[in-house]
């Protein structure tokens, strides 16, 4: 323990830190925390305090260490923060380490049955608090104690930061809207947290939440049913999945949002189809096979699934049928750490299967893009004809997120081109695969097309432009130089970057997805304490188009911040650039925790010498 | 191109059928498959099967994975949408494809190898779902074209080309069907023309999987003495479990049907299976006996032959999924996109 070996000085409290800290609880994962900690952050959230919320949590259903850590942030930077203010200490197992790994002056609540000497730390301020009297005082039945115990400290942090009481309480009544027994059980614990805290403890932090009104309108969510929503509103009709974290509630979201919308009042019939399929291959297969029948097809998956999935979509690739993949990444190789996130899948899907294949990708980096860029995905896999990835991650899909509301999609849906009999009718010859309106992009038909020139054969072995088996080396490179024009096709069809240019500035960073956060506080921190103007293109896409190349030519030294070792991205970049490829460097981070804006900070100063 | 042109129809076969389609709008590109080999006969009554129960060839989506018997959807029903994907997920394909379009009508032509070993997980999940569609398995115990190797239905103690034995049991994919529930299960022999077709017609007239599991000889890698999937060894071990006869709902037809000797199947269109009795009473709609039967041929090497199992009554898949009658696919985006008060009320939900 480190922490031990320099001189502690006992904390002196000056002025109020207010809407501006973070809080870290750690307990047990199967115990109930997980309610208790979305009610607290979704109180300072109603309390008008910008907040988020991190869960980091193990591949495990009961009995290991979980930790969930809270931002509040009055200036509205929700990207993780590294350093701790507040720790409440539940488990037993990892106390000890919790107490170690805080920073001189932090706040430490515990449970009074750990076996804590708080003379370890007399640069902390502490605060002993009887979880078990304060349940047992409060919770008549005994059998129902061990799930209202965590309830407990939120009433206690409720007294100690100035949350309003009401605000939880709103916040269960909401939560347990269907479960009013369980809102009253949980606000009669609240209740007594509260008041063993207002009678017992005395305020010794500086840590205090006051109400704000930055948060009017605004709703909270997490990426995963964020990108389901778009999806039912983008009309999907297939989904076909397998289990598997972090992807998993993508698809449990889908599925309840189907079933609430999209079933006919009059009928009782369902305008969608859902099957949990035997493996991820059966999954991509089925999305395969339904995008070329016509359906809005999706799947969702993660790292694992994706490798299942490789040879299904270099068929979707070449045999060029449309479909949405979701991915949303976790830390990788193999089975890796499951439960962590990561953006490690960027080189894998760009190129996913065997032969030359290429694959467009949305990056979306908060709930809002998520609604939206599933929308997107499924017109860009029907207007190109082709699979379609959107990369999401663990933080961005299993965290709650405050968002703006979602706007209602008001442009039609795009169907791609596709021949009716009718259209037959009227043109009168249809090759499947000849690009008949120089972008690339082929017209195509759907099995049950009334017309006899409207049947085509479809397959993953070579064919020439009417659908012909064809082993024709002019026939195939036809082929496949027709589908190289395609995504070039693609690149103006895909979401274009976010660039927000500084006037003079030598440095640009470029981010993607849950990286976004984290890039613009560290911007605002090079700003406040180095006076150096950094210029950002967020990517939102890829292939990529001409602006980031110009963005590139623009500045001095570019870096690629992602979260994998190898910097994926910076090499998809680089085979971009030509000479310019100089410019470019790199900031990484890869330990499976989401991240920070100071770890941006000080690699950039590092990298710049600075 | 030259591989690709429809073979001329014999003389005789320009009679219209009840959609006023002749035989060779059924027909699709010349095999390119070995001459003789036994898929290009089921093929044949692939065709004739589809031509003589009038299916709109436009509604037919044919599937397929990787292998010989994945190149022949190409040989037939031209006019209808193919899809040859990858080795052994036809099955995936079509459920995807059924889920899309529940009005298709799906055959899925697959080999011994794409089923049985590479393709036997989505082989059982499909059965297991009940997934509407035709599953033919056309079963030579060999991989043809990767030149002779022994697959997993190669009987014990057969012979390769080169002479060696083979030294596992095989798995019969119609046992396994029966197990999981299929409700359409029988199994043939490409060169028993008379059985195949009145079988073929019977599992379009059914409505969930029907699987028909046809021994069909591969002339190159396993037609030798010493092969127990050879064309000589098929003809004289043929055991038919019955007569198979079909008639179809939309034709009135004099059966000579004597109680005691005939067994009637009503398939869900109202078109019947008749299995009149060659020597034992077999009873299809027996999943007992079907396995039993089953188990007796394997420990005695018997090739029967016949219906093995029906029960056309339970759900289907696209019946579960209780989804719209229209196909999906085909749905205005006014059904497929809720209106904006959804939205809104979703979002005050999460405020």
């Amino acid at each position: 323990m480190s922490t031990l070996a320099a001189p502690q000085k006992p904390v002196k409290v000056t002025a109020p830190v207010v809407n501006d800290f973070s809080i870290e609880i750690g307990t047990i994962n199967g115990s109930g925390s997980q309610t208790a900690n979305n009610m607290l952050m979704r109180s300072i959230f109603q309390m008008g305090v910008p907040v988020s919320g991190k869960n980091l949590f193990p591949s495990n259903i009961a009995g290991l260490p979980t930790w969930f850590t809270i931002r509040a942030n009055k200036d509205g930077y929700i990207a993780r923060k590294a350093e701790l203010d507040v720790a409440v200490c539940m488990n037993p197992d990892t106390v000890f380490e919790d107490i170690a790994a805080l920073r001189p002056g932090a706040v430490c609540l515990y449970n009074d049955e750990l076996p804590v000497d708080e003379s370890i730390r007399t640069d902390l301020i502490w605060y002993r608090i009887p979880f078990a009297k304060i349940v047992k005082d409060s919770c008549p039945e005994p059998k129902l104690r061990r799930l209202v115990t965590n309830i407990i400290y939120v009433g206690v942090l409720d007294w100690l930061l100035g949350i309003d009481l009401e605000e939880t309480e709103k916040a269960l009544k909401k939560n347990f809207v269907k479960k009013p027994k369980a809102a009253d059980l949980n606000i009669g614990s609240l209740r007594a947290g509260y008041e063993w805290a207002k009678a017992n403890l005395q305020k010794k932090d500086p840590y205090r939440i006051e109400r704000l009104n930055k948060t009017a309108g605004k709703i909270i969510i997490d990426g995963n049913a964020a990108a389901a929503l778009g999806s039912v509103f983008a009309g999907v009709t297939v989904l076909a999945w397998y289990p598997i974290t972090p992807s998993s509630s993508l698809c449990e979201s889908m599925i309840d949002y189907l079933e609430e919308f999209r079933v006919d009042k009059e009928t009782g019939k369902k305008t969608f189809a859902h099957v949990q399929a035997e493996d991820e291959l059966a999954s991509i297969g089925m999305v395969i096979a339904a995008g070329w029948a016509g359906a809005r097809a999706c799947t969702a998956t993660a790292g694992p699934g994706i490798s299942l999935m490789s040879e299904f979509i270099g068929l979707g690739y070449y045999a060029e049928c449309p479909g949405v993949v979701f991915n949303v990444q976790r830390t990788g190789p193999s089975t890796g750490l499951p439960t962590r996130t990561m953006q490690g899948d960027i080189a894998v899907c760009a190129n996913l299967s065997h032969g030359d294949t290429k694959h467009p990708m949305l990056f979306p980096c908060n709930p809002e893009e998520s609604f939206e860029m599933a929308g997107v995905s499924f017109d860009l896999a029907e207007r190109l004809q082709t699979i379609v990835f959107v990369m999401l991650d663990l933080d961005l899909g299993m965290n709650n997120w405050m968002a703006e509301p979602f706007t209602y999609p008001d442009k039609p849906l795009d169907r791609g081109k596709v021949l009716s009999a009718v259209d037959l009718n009227r043109v009168g010859k249809f090759e499947r695969y000849r690009d008949v309106d120089g972008d690339a992009i082929p017209y195509r038909t759907l099995p049950g097309t009334d017309h006899p020139i409207a049947g085509y054969f479809t397959r993953g072995s070579g064919h020439n432009e009417a659908a012909k088996y064809s082993e024709k080396p002019a026939d195939y490179k036809n082929n496949m130089d027709r589908l190289a024009r395609k995504f070039d096709t693609a690149r103006g069809l895909v979401p274009g970057p976010v660039i927000d240019q500084v006037p003079e500035a030598e440095i640009g960073y470029i981010a993607f997805g849950t990286s976004h956060a984290a890039t613009e506080e560290s911007r605002d921190q090079l700003k406040a304490e180095k006076s150096i103007g950094v210029s950002y293109l967020r990517l939102r896409a890829y292939p990529f188009n001409a602006q980031l190349k110009e963005f590139v030519a623009r500045h001095k030294r570019v870096y690629v911040i992602e979260q994998n070792r190898d910097g994926q991205m910076r090499d998809l970049i680089a085979l971009e650039l030509g000479p310019e490829v100089a410019k470019i460097r790199s900031i990484r981070k890869y330990d499976g925790i989401p991240i920070d804006a100071r770890h941006i900070t000080n690699e950039l100063l590092s990298q710049e010498g600075k | 191109m030259a591989t690709e042109t429809s073979a001329a129809p014999p003389a005789g076969e320009r009679k219209a059928n009840r959609l006023g389609l002749t035989l060779p709008d059924y027909q699709g590109a010349a095999s390119t498959l070995c001459s003789g080999c036994g898929h290009d006969a089921i093929t044949n009554q692939i065709i004739r099967a589809f031509f003589e129960m009038g299916v709109p060839p436009h509604m037919v989506a044919k599937l397929s994975g990787i292998g010989c018997s994945s190149k022949t959807p190409a040989y037939f029903l031209n006019r209808s949408h193919g899809f040859n994907s990858v080795h052994g997920r036809m099955p995936s394909l079509a459920t995807g494809a059924m889920m899309a379009n529940r009005n298709l009508v799906s055959i899925g032509v697959s080999g011994d190898g794409d089923t049985a070993s590479i393709g036997i997980g989505q082989f059982m999940h499909l059965v297991r779902r009940n997934v509407p569609m035709i599953y033919i398995i056309e079963n030579n115990g060999v991989y043809g074209l990767t030149k002779g190797q022994f697959s997993a239905t190669a009987d014990l103690g057969s012979k390769s080309k080169w002479g060696d034995e083979n030294q596992q049991d095989p798995i019969d994919c119609c046992a396994m069907a029966v197990e999981l529930g299929c409700g359409y299960v029988a199994r043939s022999f490409s060169g028993d023309m008379k059985q195949l077709l009145p079988l073929l017609k019977g599992a379009v007239a059914h409505k969930g999987t029907a699987l028909l599991d046809i021994v069909s000889p591969c002339i190159t890698f396993n037609n030798h003495e010493g092969s127990t999937k050879s064309y000589k060894w098929a003809k004289d071990h043929e055991m038919p479990l019955h007569e198979v006869g079909f008639v179809p709902y939309f034709e009135q037809a004099e059966v000579d049907y004597k109680p005691g000797e005939t067994r009637s199947v009503e398939l869900p269109d109202g078109s019947h299976i008749y299995l009149k009795k060659v020597d034992e009473d077999y009873d299809p709609t027996s999943r007992e006996q079907a396995l039993v039967t089953l188990l007796r041929a394997r420990e005695k090497n018997l090739f029967m032959t016949g219906l093995l199992y029906a029960n056309p009554k339970q759900a289907d898949f696209c019946t579960q999924l209780n989804m719209m009658d229209a196909p999906l696919a085909g749905l205005p985006q006014e059904k497929t996109r809720p209106p904006k008060a959804a939205l809104d009320a979703m979002m005050e939900r999460l405020r």
